[in-house]
């Protein structure tokens, strides 16, 4: 028994019998639980010898759907229908792995298939250990609603009652999975079982964490980027009733460490009222000279060095383009932030070496992680010793990929012997960053004598994705992150080049919706109508044009063509704008159409999305996320972005820093591609072709060319 | 900064919570009484993350002080139904309305305003009585479907009545 317990089974307390578990390895191959102490292990099935099944989300839930859609993969092949199960929110726990985190549109695409076979493989031996039973032929037997059937004689066995022998078998290397014709889950619309509980209150997020004796805490830190503290005087706080206690805690952001003050009390009203009374002088440390239109001349003169190339496909030095056949255009965007709905936030409480965190972030295996980057390192805690709970996530965008407000808070947890819960302002969460960097783009295209696009550069001008996290980041060398996509995508151009000059930055910058490729696209989408617009061409034939090879961009572009009735002329002061975008997330083109107003404003009529999943898990929820995505995209590209002043910070919340509302959302219309090929993701593809696409459409309009982001949609 | 008690008619629950008058009504309700479905997004009336009604209107509890509330009857989306059967409820699940989720409560605390007020709303009062709730996930088009709907389940509603 001993041994059997070691090597295949876990004793659960809540059953006397025994229990299963399944999962899969790093290569993406079902284990059994004979590999749980094994790292590479991420167990998702529990079936235990009462009958339960728990199915584990460990991609965090922010609202891209994976409570419904990481199950849905399980259950659709282990045969049980989704309300036989329970499915839960993973919390970190060790033995569920160190893949925990959601971001990159990853959750499916890199899971689409593992997870099947996690579940054909269970289905396997359970109906193996059937037939054993019963010593029938296995071909007789069936999985059905949670139990195996013979067929012949009907009689059936649930799968609880056959956990024990099932969990002595080996696992099938490669299990059969079903036919898609099958399917009674994947592919169909079903329902999120979060959903429920955002209707009625009841959904927990982070900053709803309810702890005993927990007391509450704001955080007040230099509104200069680089500032240190000099001195601070809390004598007038601590004379206010309720405020416990106010101290130096750290906060640490990439490379970035900063000192802030924090004020702890009874309540969260209390120690936001109290801190007004805290006097505290910084140290600027020069950086209070730094400004946003400073920065952006910077960014423009750098344009002019050579830069490190990124790739390089054929030669474009060694083809001769006439001047007359050459063209050049620049692209400018703004840093912006991220503004999830729910305001940064944790509590934490600390006892003794022990450190209890509850909170949302999308990282949940990095803050009880033993990797050098995880949450340990930076508050001094064996990763043993951290538990975490993590919440409903009210919205990440890339800002709950870092972990700074978590370790702040343990810092101020450090402070009290009571649970203490941080929360963030709208304006700290506005103003404090990380933020999507900016980009620059300088674009250089030549054609042939005959009319062929030969050549065609892309040099990004930016700050470093990488500097801002990596203390030995290389600054010789491209960041991979500032040029992501731009050579990979499908045209078929025989001489391309990308290169990148590198713009130093004091600011933390971090990965938001798409990153990168939210500005990329815009410069490069952009600047290829206007090569079609040269080659006196219509957009959308001068890149199927370029597109010669059978490819997935292709197969979009053609879709998009046909559903957005591209040849149908449209009437005067209407127009059409096209864009395509593939990168690490996915793959998505758009087309808008927007009417010029006498008024000289421009109205966007409709847009239409085509994004290419190769399958679908939740057609319903895909709609959501693109529709989302555009929203979002929308308003990164018409509303003003995050600027600087004098070092600080000069957007504050939503007055002067606004976010799409209801009555500005367009017209949109989701078509998805499921025709087979690479599995690609949701979360992102969406946004951005979204630009660009715009930009085009109001060219086509009115004949100006917007290369500057945010767009002005008021005076064309 | 004092304190005093004050008493609060809550989801036809009564509460005696010591507060600062001028604390704002959303963090008496969160933090003083612990509903927390009632949600701070911006602290000044901008996102619509913190909408309750006070006797029937659509207040943001985030700029509204206690002492308003004290004695006046005060809904939250925990108190909207009994079983999350509001006909706005029942249509934000009808039609998967919410991603993160985390303005949804004050989106069907304002849209429940609305449905009172103007049973059959068309996309522009959709438009105007929704502006005021952000979503940043941009579940926009959803929340006017699911208007929609509710507006028709409440007129089949009334109409067996």
């Amino acid at each position: 028994m001993e041994e059997i317990s070691r090597r295949h089974f876990i004793r659960t307390a809540s059953t006397a019998g025994f229990a299963l578990w399944l999962g899969v390895s790093a290569k993406g191959n079902p284990l059994k639980s004979l590999d749980i102490a094994s790292a590479n292990f991420s167990p998702y099935i529990l079936i235990e010898s009462n009958g339960l099944i728990t199915i584990y989300n460990t991609k965090p839930e922010m609202g891209q759907g994976t409570l419904q859609s990481f199950p849905a993969l399980i259950a659709e092949e282990l045969e049980v229908s989704m309300d036989q199960i329970i499915i839960k929110q993973s919390n970190g726990e060790k033995a569920l792995g160190n893949g925990q985190r959601a971001g990159g549109s990853s959750s499916i695409r890199s899971n689409y298939l593992p997870m099947r076979k996690v579940g054909a493989a269970a289905r396997e031996v359970l109906i193996m250990a059937a037939s054993q039973r019963w010593t029938v032929n296995i071909a007789d037997c069936y999985a059905e609603n949670g139990r195996v059937i013979h067929r012949p004689s009907k009689k059936s066995l649930s799968y609880g009652e056959l956990i024990e022998e099932a969990s002595k078998l080996e696992l099938p290397k490669e299990p059969k999975l079903k036919d898609p014709k099958d399917f009674k889950i994947l592919g169909k619309v079903s329902r999120r079982q979060d959903i429920p509980l955002k209707t009625c209150g009841k959904a927990e997020f982070g900053i709803d964490a309810k702890v005993e004796n927990m007391l509450y805490a704001v955080v007040e830190r230099s509104p200069v980027f680089g500032g240190t503290l000099k001195s601070f005087d809390a004598t007038e706080v601590l004379k206010i009733p309720g405020i416990k206690k106010v101290d130096l805690v750290e906060r640490i952001v990439g490379i970035y460490k900063y000192t802030g003050i924090a004020i702890i009390g009874n309540s969260y009203w209390t120690v936001s009222q109290a801190r007004k009374k805290l006097k505290v002088e910084w140290d600027n440390n020069g950086h209070d000279t730094f400004n946003t239109v400073d920065y952006e001349n910077h960014l423009r003169k750098l344009a002019s060095e050579p830069g490190v190339t990124d790739k390089n496909i054929g030669n474009v030095d060694s083809v001769k383009i006439l001047p007359k056949n050459t063209f050049e255009a620049f692209y400018e965007t703004p840093i912006i932030a991220h503004h999830p709905l729910e305001p940064m936030n944790c509590t934490a409480h600390i006892v003794g070496d022990k450190l209890e965190i509850w909170t949302s972030t999308q990282v949940a295996s990095s803050i009880t992680g033993s990797a050098a980057g995880d949450l340990h390192k930076q508050v001094g805690f064996s990763p043993d010793n951290i538990k975490l709970q993590n919440k409903f996530i009210g919205g990440g965008f890339g800002r709950r990929l870092y972990i700074d407000y978590i370790v702040e808070a343990v810092n101020v947890a450090k402070l009290v012997d009571v649970p203490v819960k941080v929360i963030w302002s709208r304006e700290e969460t506005t103003q404090q960053g990380p933020f999507r960097p900016m980009t620059f783009s300088k674009l250089t295209a030549g054609f042939t004598e005959d009319g062929k696009l030969s050549t065609f550069q892309h040099k990004v001008i930016s700050p470093s994705y990488f500097e801002s996290i990596q203390p030995d980041f290389d600054k010789k060398k491209v960041d991979s992150i500032m040029v992501e996509g731009i050579a990979e995508q499908a045209y078929e151009i025989p001489n391309l080049r990308t290169t990148y000059v590198r713009a130093n930055l004091h600011i933390p910058v971090a990965a938001w919706r798409s990153v990168t490729s939210s500005t990329l696209a815009f410069a490069h989408e952009g600047f290829i109508d206007e090569l079609a617009y040269q080659a006196k061409k219509d957009p959308m034939d001068f890149r199927l044009e370029l597109l010669s090879k059978q490819s997935d961009s292709k197969k979009v572009l053609l879709k998009l063509k046909e559903v957005s009735n591209w040849d149908k002329k449209l009437p005067k002061g209407k127009g059409r704008g096209v864009a395509i975008w593939e990168f690490f997330a996915g793959l998505a083109g758009q087309v808008v159409e927007v009417t010029h107003n006498k008024d000289k404003t421009i109205t966007i009529d409709k847009v239409i999305a085509v994004i290419d999943l190769g399958e679908v898990v939740n057609p319903d929820n895909v709609n959501n996320q693109v529709e989302g995505a555009i929203i979002m995209a929308l308003g990164a590209a018409t509303k003003p972005g995050i600027t600087f002043k004098n070092g600080k910070t000069v957007e504050h919340n939503f007055y002067d820093n606004p976010l799409v509302r209801i009555n500005e959302t367009p017209k949109m219309e989701v078509h998805i591609l499921t025709d087979g090929g690479k599995v690609k993701g949701v979360g992102e593809p969406g946004l951005p072709p979204f630009a660009p696409a715009l930009a085009n459409a109001i060219f086509a309009a009115t004949g100006k060319r917007f290369r500057k982001m945010p767009f002005d949609l008021k005076t064309l | 900064m004092f304190f005093t008690m004050i008493s609060l008619n809550i989801n036809q629950k009564l509460y005696e919570v010591d507060a600062d008058p001028e604390m704002p009504l959303l963090w008496v309700i969160r933090d003083l009484v612990g509903l927390t479905g009632t949600k701070y997004g911006c602290g000044v009336a901008q996102c619509g993350a913190c909408v309750v009604h006070l006797n029937g209107e659509a207040v943001r509890s985030c700029i509204t002080k206690v002492s308003r509330a004290s004695g006046q009857k005060i809904t939250t989306i925990e108190g909207l139904s009994k079983d999350n059967d509001h006909p706005l409820q029942l249509a934000w699940n009808e039609e998967n309305v919410p991603q993160c989720g985390y303005c949804h409560s004050g989106q069907i605390m304002s849209a429940a305003v609305l449905l009172r007020e103007n049973p059959t709303p068309t996309d522009e009062d959709i438009n105007n009585a929704m502006a005021g709730n952000i979503c940043r996930c941009g579940t926009y088009p959803r929340i006017r479907k699911a208007i929609h709907l509710a507006a028709e389940m409440q007129k089949k509603k009334g109409a067996e009545k």
